[in-house]
């Protein structure tokens, strides 16, 4: 298979997280839709490093995933105290810093 | 149609199926076990485009680890799949996004799509170095070249899990009057967290 074919497979990812980002009013679906648009990133690098032949893409996907996992540790304890004070995880409730 | 090819369709088709059942499903629970798929899928693009360590890596960390804790929190908060999230944005809001997403998704496929990437992936197992993707050889680029952002990567998943303690541990002194609820139902959440 062309490389391309595997970068679009990740643009397609990327793009049904976006959609999940925009429309999900669920915040812990939205989070994992940021996962999914980060892992669409990992699969670009892999086919871009695969294309140039070289293993540098491969630490990058290494260290994205080191930003996922803390942002995943972070992004839930606070959704953990966010849902104590409002009891609701829809988004639309979160609006205690809306000017 | 080789046998690559054919495994490349079955796993791209189950990885964008994952991810759209994970979008619109309403079960969080649901959600998080279509992305798991979603990323198995992924994994075995990974693994024919030779990058074998990273698609092991992906799979543990991943499915093993981060989307266990999505669970562990689903859990945690009780949250039933029906829980009513309200009525929907205007219709009007809600046509833009789908917009704006289609539209980043297009570019991106345009983008990709030119002739700069056609060559194909081939094999598993890259001709031109053995090494290509291995564990040795990404462990080797990764304390050599990428000593300081991988030490980096330390002290931000130390000070992630510093701050991840820091915020999800209550202390109930300290919590403003305001902000202290009064419902028997927190109670209960309170107790297990510790």
């Amino acid at each position: 298979m062309p490389i391309s074919a595997y970068l679009i497979v990740a643009g397609v990812l990327f793009g049904i997280g976006t959609i999940g980002v925009l429309m999900s009013r669920n915040i812990i679906v939205l989070f994992m839709c940021i996962e999914l648009m980060l892992n669409s990133a990992n699969l670009s690098l892999i086919a871009f490093s695969r294309a140039a032949k070289v293993s540098d893409g491969h630490v990058f996907v290494f260290l994205v995933l080191t930003v996922a996992a803390a942002e995943a540790a972070v992004g839930l304890a606070m959704i953990i105290t966010i849902f104590r004070n409002k009891h609701s995880i829809n988004i639309d409730r979160y609006n205690i810093l809306k000017w | 149609m080789t046998i690559d090819s054919v495994i490349f369709a079955i796993s791209a088709i189950v990885a964008v199926f994952g991810a759209t059942m994970m979008v619109s499903v309403r079960n969080p629970v649901a959600a998080v076990l279509y992305l798991i798929v979603s990323l198995v899928a992924q994994s075995v693009l990974y693994i024919q485009l030779s990058a074998l360590f990273v698609a092991a890596v992906l799979i543990i960390v991943y499915a093993g680890a981060i989307l266990v804790l999505f669970l562990f929190v689903i859990m945690l908060l009780n949250l039933r799949g029906t829980e009513e999230l309200g009525e929907h944005s205007k219709p009007i809001s809600r046509f833009v996004k789908c917009l704006a997403a289609t539209l980043i998704t297009v570019e991106l496929i345009f983008a990709f799509k030119s002739g700069l990437y056609s060559e194909s992936a081939g094999a598993v197992i890259d001709t031109n170095s053995s090494t290509f993707g291995s564990a040795s050889e990404v462990g080797r680029l990764m304390f050599t070249k990428y000593v300081y952002a991988f030490e980096l990567t330390g002290v931000l998943l130390l000070a992630a899990v510093v701050g991840a303690v820091v915020i999800a541990k209550r202390d109930p002194d300290e919590i403003p009057a305001g902000l202290r609820s009064t419902t028997d139902s927190d109670q209960k959440p309170r107790k297990v967290g510790g």
